[in-house]
């Protein structure tokens, strides 16, 4: 009777097991459909019913990255790079003594500050987008990376500084105390004693704020146009473009999402907490 | 209260010199300072200038023309047929999308709750939808999957003699909401999960010795214990699928009928040139954001005051 219900037991463990990894497939399927597409010839890409066998080649990548038709996609990635790590720097110096004083010092109606930047997340970015276009236009900043970074920087500040109050609020107020006792001022507490200890959690806030510079489209599209933009932008160039490019549009697609492919495989866990906005630990 | 009564700041740290309470306050506020100066300039202005000019009557083809226009851009808006058909095209968009990425994200974690060999690796392969560019996923459903001549989807009904329709132009809401679920489902599940890890083991234990079979602990157990963490997901999903321009813009271009708000936003301004027109219609976008956000506040501060209360 035991050893029956055992048995069962294994077998339903299995077939768990079994249904997970099936689902887990065909979630992944359009990725590494689109990752083996990248690497077939553009005849070999546009065929119906697909081939899987098909020779493979760099031809998609060679095309992308410019020694074919088509412009250089490097100033983009470039742009991309500079808007998502220069804005991610600016969030990091803004977040980390706000949330200093929102979780080791506690400001008066801390809740409350803290609601408020979590409020201007819930603002959409269209209702500000055309005053911003105005003034960047009436300012000449318009095509202007240095623009999209403050931008970026006002988009992920109020999810880094929630972020990061809760991982602060684990910092040890002794060790804290301690510094102060020995005389030190606040940017040394924060760069020697706080940053230190709250590391992985500034390293999962970074990674959030880079990822999401690097996917950003709307500011992108409508403040940037020949000389800043990201890419984001130079792959909408493919929207409109036809089968003989399938090969290229795949190589793109992955290329300008491995940054971030790479940084949130490596920060699964800290991604969730980051996202729901440090409510699920 | 003043933040000088908090525990750890009434240990004397100095006793030479005490400078007023006053002055304290500020020093403790100083380093929020640049923070909430820099978010109130950079979100809350251009919001109050959206608003100014969404009472004018502004193109900006022609801004001699620009004259004060009380509420006429939102009578347009309102009575506008194709801007009416885009508020119906977001709510229906976000409604779909946080429903069933939802239900499939809850079944996922159910899954990845069990113990089976490989579930790190599954787990990873799940997350890959929600860490592809936005745009590179549009991109991939667009040309990759739903193309009618070469696409996986269509070539794989070949295999099983299925027919062969031009998923975008049949069903183009649909195609694009397909596409939203296969990257917020992730994010959904890994929300859940975490709900799902945190339960507590011995309550589980104890259910099951007293006799509870599998669908009594889900339903008098797991799903109670689930719900904040549903609410969350729901409201977050909503926030950014509500103000979804990526997924609209690659795939149909606002065609087909399947223009939502955001994107309608942005042509009229960025096409059409109708400033005052797309400030009314921004605001009404903030105007229903508003709607969803005061309930989203309420369930993440009901989280948060748990937190709190723990900590």
């Amino acid at each position: 009777m035991s050893t029956i219900a055992v048995t069962l037991k294994k077998h339903r463990g299995l077939s768990i097991g079994l249904l997970a990894w099936l689902v887990g497939i065909v979630f992944f399927l359009p990725i590494a459909w689109m990752a083996l597409t990248s690497f077939h010839s553009e005849a070999d890409a546009a065929t119906n019913p697909p081939s899987f066998a098909a020779s493979l080649t760099l031809d998609g990548y060679r095309e992308f990255f410019g020694s074919g038709s088509g412009a250089s996609p490097w100033p983009a990635l470039i742009n991309s790079a500079v808007a998502s790590v220069f804005s991610t720097v600016c969030v990091l110096l803004l977040a980390l003594p706000a949330a200093y004083a929102l979780s080791i010092r506690r400001v008066k109606k801390w809740t409350d500050v803290l609601f408020f930047f979590l409020s201007t997340k819930m603002l959409p970015v269209v209702a500000g987008l055309l005053p911003i276009y105005l003034f960047a236009k009436n300012t000449g900043m318009l095509d202007n990376i240095w623009f999209l970074v403050i931008l970026y920087t006002s988009m992920n500040l109020p999810i880094a500084v929630w972020m990061m109050q809760s991982f602060l609020a684990e910092v040890p107020v002794a060790v804290i105390e301690a510094a102060q006792i020995d005389g030190a001022r606040l940017p040394t507490i924060l760069a020697r004693v706080v940053a230190p200890i709250a590391l992985p959690g500034i390293a999962a806030t970074a990674l959030i704020c880079f990822i999401f510079s690097w996917n950003e489209l709307l500011f992108a599209r409508v403040l940037t146009g020949v000389v800043a933009e990201t890419a984001p932008v130079f792959l909408t160039g493919f929207i409109t473009s036809q089968g003989l490019f399938l090969a290229k549009v795949c190589a793109a697609s992955l290329v300008v999402s491995l940054p971030v492919l790479a940084a949130g495989f490596a920060a699964q866990d800290k991604l969730v907490q980051g996202l729901s906005l440090g409510a699920v630990k | 209260m003043t933040a000088t009564t908090a525990p750890y700041a009434a240990t004397p740290v100095h006793t030479m010199r005490q400078p007023s309470a006053r002055l304290r306050a500020w020093a403790t506020r100083a380093p929020l300072m640049p923070a909430l100066v820099f978010m109130i300039i950079v979100t809350q202005l251009p919001f109050v200038a959206t608003l100014v000019i969404s009472f004018f009557h502004w193109n900006s083809l022609y801004p001699k023309a620009r004259h004060f226009a009380g509420v006429d851009n939102y009578r347009q808006v309102l009575t506008d047929a194709d801007l009416r058909h885009s508020v119906w095209t977001t709510v229906l968009l976000t409604v779909t999308v946080v429903l069933v990425s939802l239900v499939l994200g809850l079944a996922l974690a159910l899954l990845l709750d069990h113990r089976f060999p490989g579930r790190g690796v599954v787990r990873t392969l799940l997350i890959a939808p929600f860490l592809v560019v936005p745009v590179a996923a549009a991109l991939l459903w667009k040309h990759v999957l739903f193309n009618p001549e070469y696409g996986l989807l269509n070539g794989l009904l070949h295999y099983v003699g299925g027919p062969q329709p031009d998923w975008i132009s049949t069903t183009p809401l649909l195609a694009v909401e397909t596409a939203l679920v296969w990257q917020w489902t992730p994010f959904m599940m890994l929300i859940l999960l975490a709900g799902l890890q945190s339960r507590d083991p011995e309550q589980l234990e104890a259910a099951r010795v007293d006799g509870a079979n599998e669908w009594q602990v889900f339903r008098y157990l797991t799903l109670p214990h689930l719900r904040r963490y549903l609410e969350l997901g729901a409201l977050l999903g909503s926030i950014y699928i509500v103000q979804n321009f990526d997924a609209v813009f690659t795939i149909t271009s606002g065609g087909l009928g399947t223009a939502n708000l955001p994107y309608t936003v942005y042509q009229s301004f960025y096409q059409a040139h109708e400033n005052g027109l797309a400030s009314a219609a921004g605001v009404l976008v903030v105007i229903g954001s508003i709607v969803i956000a005061t309930f989203a506040l309420r369930v993440v501060s009901s989280l948060f005051r748990e937190e709190v209360s723990r900590a």
